[in-house]
């Protein structure tokens, strides 16, 4: 019974995230229309967009290979596996045993390493600009990924992050330093994945400051939807993943009580419209930065991430 | 049954060390494969029946002691990987025109395979000798390129200091077999000379930075075939010298500090390499520079693995070597991968300059697709092995704070956040050698006509590919054959039992489950085929690249503009100008004319590594200075004579009176 109330829930997990992805996005486009004094889409329009661009045929560079067609698919699937691992509304899914920290940074890398190839595949001068400047990103950012995950295995003992995020919620870790700094570092972050103002434009419409448009600029038609829609998710999974660290409560338990889980899907769907509301007037009150200045604003998330390890190590004379 | 292993594969290697008089060259290669394979699959019966271990003295070596040979746990390992890549290696030798480096391959081969099967110092500087000679005879084999004569003379000089460190570190042992070293673990100053000499002799044979300069330039000058198993297996054999002298030979009682130098050089040898990839145009440099990175890895597993065992953790003891000894094997087999892929490239593409390669994709369809799942091996990709190894050293490192001591902490977080750099560097420079010299337009006529390897290349290719999928979905199968050198290394002390489909910390805590993922991203995957599949509009158009408007090339550009694709250094660009200035002095200059003149602008970039700047430069001069010095020490006066064998001699006498007089 447990196992498959485990499994209903990890389904239901999935249809959330894939089908809650393109309104967080549509939300947070909105909002900041609003915040700029335009009127701007409804937030329902990135359904709508994706909608035509699948039922549109693509069309495709003479010089494309296989790879081109195929890593729009391998990037979703590694994005949307990477969706399966982080817990949404309830704690324990079947995926649970499955969800290491480090296995997440290294579906993420993977779904990057797909788009960025990708984009090389053509030949064309963007997608090598897009490509090279994502990899440069992400060569910051991964220390000070490794960096919050370092902190979460010294509080509770595992990279798990189911095991983690129960920690959290039941509260034995109480209120530290270290966790305010693990999370204003991977808010950093999350700028900087999900190609936000101030590292990147997801508006943008000038080719030359483009880093994740300028992957995608080769592509229409369902390859571009799944691009899209894996985007979506990224933004989904980092703010379901910050949410949950940092309002861990009401989260529900995945093997029993599933009257509880409505409670933990109101509670995630509040966080998440919370976060993105966040997100877009920080977007909004913000200018982008050169590209040359954004491995600075990362290494202030590594920083952090340092920080907080060597406040554990101290206060805790961790041993 | 194991009994018969020892003895069988000691005269298998003998019979390699005499394959290089071999009359026909294609036969010699042919038996080498073969008995490279016979080897592996004894070495693999051998390690599934428990791997006891055994010793076989010989009458022959050094007068009166002679030479003995054994097998344990650990070596089986490694010897695995030797005949495994041997086998791949001399089967894609068939491809190439490989009539040069006949008579060496066997022997260095078989150098490998005695150094892994030596019991006593003798048999094991032989056959570490051997291996070193044998291999710059190889790295010799384009003796007419000034390069390639540089490349091979750094190497010998490397080899010498090799045996130069080695010998005295078994004469501080007490030397004979490695029984009586065992018995008598050194102390105090002695242990740390051992150790200071290991990470010499061995260490630079292993790539630890900082004595890895001389790795990139032999490893990219060597044959394709020599160069998969220099990078493959022979740091590997270093890095199983370190690791039997340190965790074995020097007993088990060493202290905390033993990890720090370790430590030291993984962090700094994974960065730089790492850095250094990303900047290499020629193929063949960056996938060398990435082998150092690698190996840096791997020694800082072997890092938390002294420290643990200094603090009795056996436990994380056993996950920093298991972190180690998984990464070796899945870095030795994708790197041999990518060597021979790279000579595949060279040898039908024409050229392995990053700057001339690019379309390959079209043209050479399984090399790409096999040095795909290379590249995805060194991308540290999941579910490939290579992510396998460095989660396992991830865990290692994570968990290396239980070892205590707020200084070893602070060491380990920062040596975490190095990891991650060096690992992050290594998907760039992954990304970078397959986008640019596979994908995108082709960059030279001669990359436009490339074709596909022959048969014996292109199954090699496949092995290789198909063994890398295994380690990487099998990591605790594959695993499970490392646990009798486990055993052997860290004996009666309750290593951590790992299931076989899961890489786990600890026993009862969730782990890595490779197939797990792999299932998730399959099941992903084909929910997304199965959804996009009866769409109104199937398949697809095709129509000139949209690039922003840019327009179709002439048609006397038949691939395009050159200009407006990006390249090698375009991409490594901004990583050259946020992080390669500050650690590798890279500098850019560019002379633009004002306008009017018709001097064409230049632009050049220097780059170089810390390492040969600091330390192999200073070298050279010193010996320079010293090899002057000699040369008038020769030519004196015979008055001058006079006066120095005189002041000398009263110097001695001196030293005599006054050692006397103490």
């Amino acid at each position: 019974m447990t196992i498959l109330l485990a499994l209903l829930a990890t389904i239901l997990h999935a249809a959330l995230m894939l089908g809650a992805a393109p309104l967080l996005s549509g939300i947070v486009r909105s909002v900041k229309a609003r915040l700029l004094g335009r009127v701007g889409p409804p937030p329902l329009q990135p359904y709508r967009d994706l909608r035509r661009l699948i039922r549109k045929q693509p069309v495709i560079a003479e010089n494309a290979s296989w790879l081109f067609r195929a890593a729009p698919t391998a990037s979703f699937a590694a994005m949307l596996a990477a969706a399966m691992l982080v817990p949404s509304f309830a704690r324990g899914m079947t995926t649970a045993g499955l969800a290491d920290l480090i296995v997440l940074a290294g579906l993420l890398t993977l779904a990057r390493a797909s788009v960025a190839l990708a984009a090389m595949d053509v030949g064309t001068a963007f997608g090598g600009i897009g490509a090279s400047r994502d990899t440069t990103f992400a060569v910051f950012a991964e220390p000070a990924l490794i960096l919050v995950f370092f902190t979460f295995a010294l509080l509770v003992g595992t990279t798990n992050l189911d095991a983690v995020l129960s920690a959290l919620r039941d509260g034995t870790l109480g209120l530290r330093v270290s966790l305010a700094l693990v999370v204003i570092a991977l808010m950093a972050l999350a700028v900087a994945e999900n190609g936000r103002i101030p590292v990147d434009n997801p508006a943008t419409h000038l080719e030359l400051t483009m880093v994740h448009e300028a992957m995608a600029l080769e592509y229409s038609g369902r390859y571009l939807a799944l691009i899209e829609l894996g985007a979506a998710l990224r933004l989904l999974l980092w703010v379901t993943l910050i949410g949950a660290i940092m309002l861990p409560f009401g989260m529900a338990d995945a093997g029993r009580a599933p009257s509880l889980w409505l409670v933990g899907v109101v509670l995630w769907a509040v966080k998440t419209v919370m976060l993105g509301i966040v997100l877009a007037v920080f977007e909004s009150s913000i200018a982008k930065m050169r590209v040359f200045r954004v491995p600075e604003f990362l290494g202030v998330a590594v920083l952090l991430g340092l920080l907080a390890v060597v406040f554990l190590f101290i206060s805790q004379g961790f041993a | 049954m194991t009994g018969f292993a020892l003895p069988a594969l000691a005269s298998l290697s003998a019979v390699l060390l005499l394959l290089g008089l071999a009359p026909d060259r294609r036969a010699g290669l042919i038996a080498t494969g073969g008995l490279c394979g016979a080897a592996g699959l004894l070495t693999l019966a051998y390690l599934l029946a428990g791997a006891p271990a055994a010793t076989l003295p010989l009458p022959v070596g050094l007068p009166g002691s002679g030479m003995t040979f054994g097998i344990d746990g650990l070596s089986a390992w490694f010897l695995l990987l030797v005949f495994w890549l041997g086998a791949a290696a001399s089967v894609a030798a068939l491809d190439q025109d490989s009539g040069k480096t006949a008579p060496a391959f066997p022997l260095f081969i078989a150098g490998m395979a005695l150094t892994l099967l030596a019991a006593d110092g003798f048999a094991l500087v032989f056959g570490f000798e051997l291996m070193s000679v044998a291999s710059f005879v190889l790295v010799l084999t384009q003796a007419e390129d000034a390069a390639a004569r540089a490349a091979a003379l750094l190497y010998l000089g490397m080899a010498v200091l090799g045996a130069a460190c080695l010998v005295p570190a078994f004469a501080l042992l007490g030397g004979g077999s490695f029984a009586a070293m065992r018995a008598h673990p050194p102390d105090g100053w002695r242990a740390a000379a051992v150790l200071a000499l290991v990470l010499i002799g061995a260490g630079s044979k292993a790539g630890f930075a900082p004595l890895h300069v001389w790795l990139p330039p032999a490893h990219a000058t060597a044959p394709s075939h020599v160069s998969a198993l220099m990078s493959g297996a022979m740091t590997k054999v270093g890095l199983y010298v370190v690791i039997r002298f340190l965790l074995d030979l020097c007993g088990p009682a060493q202290p905390l500090w033993w990890a720090i130098p370790l430590l030291a050089v993984g962090a700094g040898g994974a960065v730089l390499g790492a850095l250094r990839a990303n900047m290499e145009v020629d193929l063949k440099l960056v996938l060398a520079c990435s082998t150092v990175e690698n190996l840096g890895l791997m020694a800082i597993g072997l890092g938390v693995a002294l420290a643990a065992r200094a603090t009795d953790l056996t436990a994380l003891a056993a996950l920093g070597l298991t972190g180690t000894l998984l990464h070796a094997m899945a870095h030795g087999t994708f790197k041999g991968l990518l060597f021979l892929g790279a000579g595949a490239v060279q040898h039908h593409a024409g050229t392995r300059s990053l700057a001339r390669l690019g379309g390959l994709i079209h043209r050479m369809p399984v090399t790409t697709a096999a040095m795909l799942a290379g590249a995805a091996g060194l991308a540290a990709l999941p579910p490939t092995g290579g992510f396998a190894g460095e989660w396992t050293l991830f865990q290692a490192i994570i968990a290396a704070p239980h070892v205590g001591g707020l200084g070893f902490q602070l060491v380990t977080c920062v040596v975490a956040a190095l990891m991650a750099l060096a690992a992050a560097l290594a998907a760039a420079a992954a990304i970078r050698l397959i986008g640019i010299g596979f994908l995108g337009r082709p960059r030279s006529p001669r990359a436009a006509a490339a074709t596909e390897p022959g048969a014996p290349m292109r199954s090699a290719l496949i092995g290789l590919a198909g063994v890398t999928g295994i380690i990487g979905l099998f990591p605790g199968t594959v695993l499970a054959l490392a646990d009798p050198a486990l055993r052997a290394l860290l004996p009666g002390r309750g290593i951590a039992a790992r299931s076989l489909l899961l890489l786990a910390p600890q026993p009862d805590a969730p782990g890595y489950v490779a197939v797990g993922i792999a299932a998730l991203l399959g099941l992903a995957a084909g929910a997304i085929i199965l959804a996009m599949r009866g769409r109104v509009m199937a398949g697809h158009a095709t129509s000139p690249a949209w690039d922003c408007g840019f327009g179709a090339p002439p048609p006397w550009l038949p691939f395009g503009d050159p200009a407006t694709q990006y390249g090698a250094a375009s991409f490594a660009q901004p990583l050259r100008r946020t992080l390669a200035g500050a650690l590798l002095a890279a500098r850019q200059t560019l002379d633009m004319p004002p306008p009017g003149d018709t001097r064409p602008a230049l632009y050049s970039e220097t780059d170089a590594d810390p390492a040969d700047a600091g330390l192999f430069q200073p070298g050279a001069r010193m010996r320079e200075a010293a090899s002057g010095f000699v040369d008038r020490m020769q030519f004196l006066t015979i008055r001058r004579t006079l006066v120095v064998m005189f002041s000398v001699l009263v110097l001695f006498l001196a030293a005599v009176a006054v050692l006397q007089q103490t």
